[in-house]
């Protein structure tokens, strides 16, 4: 998610796929430098939705369709 | 005579130009600015790019959430998301261990409340500012802002909440919206609740209201 533009592709890529996988760790990083939050959407078996949050790529599962990241919250109007 | 009445004359020219000079300047002013050529809008500047920006935010969002919030968002304009924390939305609550929710408005602070008694809890200002542009950084689109505080609630709200401003209810979303839109929620929930037990009765579908 990107302020003033929305949802925007950053990479995608086959993490089976050495080559892939190591440009999808290295956007990932990028993206946490950059102060991004990163965040998985998933179903549970009873078809409720959540996120999880991922802090490394090793916390994104290996069949994650997608990861979002979006800007770092912070404290609004004081 | 003639002196004084010379003198009196030069004096109440003089005030009058005090009063009338500055006038006629501005009248001056505000004819050149009307005249003015002015510049076309900035370069670059595409009208549509926020709309479709908000319509590829809507997309992402219905992809994300479940069916029931994606509704909830679309007809109401927020989401009611649970709280999971036994001890209430912050460590110090006063929830006493009963479930507790939150509603989240785009750009506007998360609201907790008891569903059970419609008492508010707390507001949690908080913002997703870009960083990499601290000075006029621009806001995400509203189904971005409220798919990352969804994010951030369903993926770990103690985070979320540590990060957010708490203040009172009403500080910046009046209580009287939120008593009002909580009474909405509970007409929209009634409305699918007997449109879902229409279709169960009849076995088939029912068309949506």
């Amino acid at each position: 998610m990107k302020p003033g533009h929305g949802e925007v592709l950053l990479a995608e890529g086959d993490v089976e796929v050495t080559e892939e996988e190591r440009a999808l760790v290295e956007e990932f990083r990028r993206q946490l430098d950059l102060g991004m939050w990163a965040a998985v959407p998933l179903e549970d078996r009873t078809g409720r939705r959540e996120a999880q949050i991922a802090k490394s790529f090793e916390d994104v599962p290996r069949d994650a369709d997608r990861v979002i990241f979006f800007p770092r919250a912070a404290g609004g109007a004081r | 005579m003639l002196l004084a009445l010379g003198a009196t004359t030069i004096v109440v020219v003089a005030l009058l130009w005090e009063i009338v000079v500055p006038r006629v300047e501005e009248a001056f002013a505000r004819r050149r600015a009307r005249r003015a050529v002015v510049p076309p809008s900035t370069p670059g500047y595409d009208p549509g790019r926020e709309r479709r920006a908000e319509q590829r935010a809507r997309e992402l969002l219905r992809s994300c959430v479940n069916a029931e919030e994606w509704s909830m968002y679309r007809d109401l304009g927020f989401i009611r998301v649970w709280g999971t924390q036994a001890e209430g939305p912050e460590l110090r609550s006063s929830t006493r261990g009963a479930p507790y929710a939150y509603l989240v408005y785009p750009h506007k602070p998360v609201v907790a409340y008891l569903p059970q008694t419609g008492r508010l809890l707390s507001e949690y200002c908080v913002e997703f500012p870009d960083e990499t542009r601290p000075y006029g950084s621009a806001r995400l689109p509203d189904s971005d802002d409220v798919l990352a505080k969804w994010m951030g609630l369903t993926g770990d709200e103690r985070r979320l909440i540590a990060s957010a401003n708490m203040h009172l209810p009403g500080r910046q979303v009046d209580p009287k919206k939120v008593r009002r839109d909580l009474w909405r929620l509970r007409q929209w929930e009634r409305e699918r609740e007997r449109i879902e037990s229409r279709r169960d009765e009849q076995g088939g579908t029912v068309p949506a209201p």
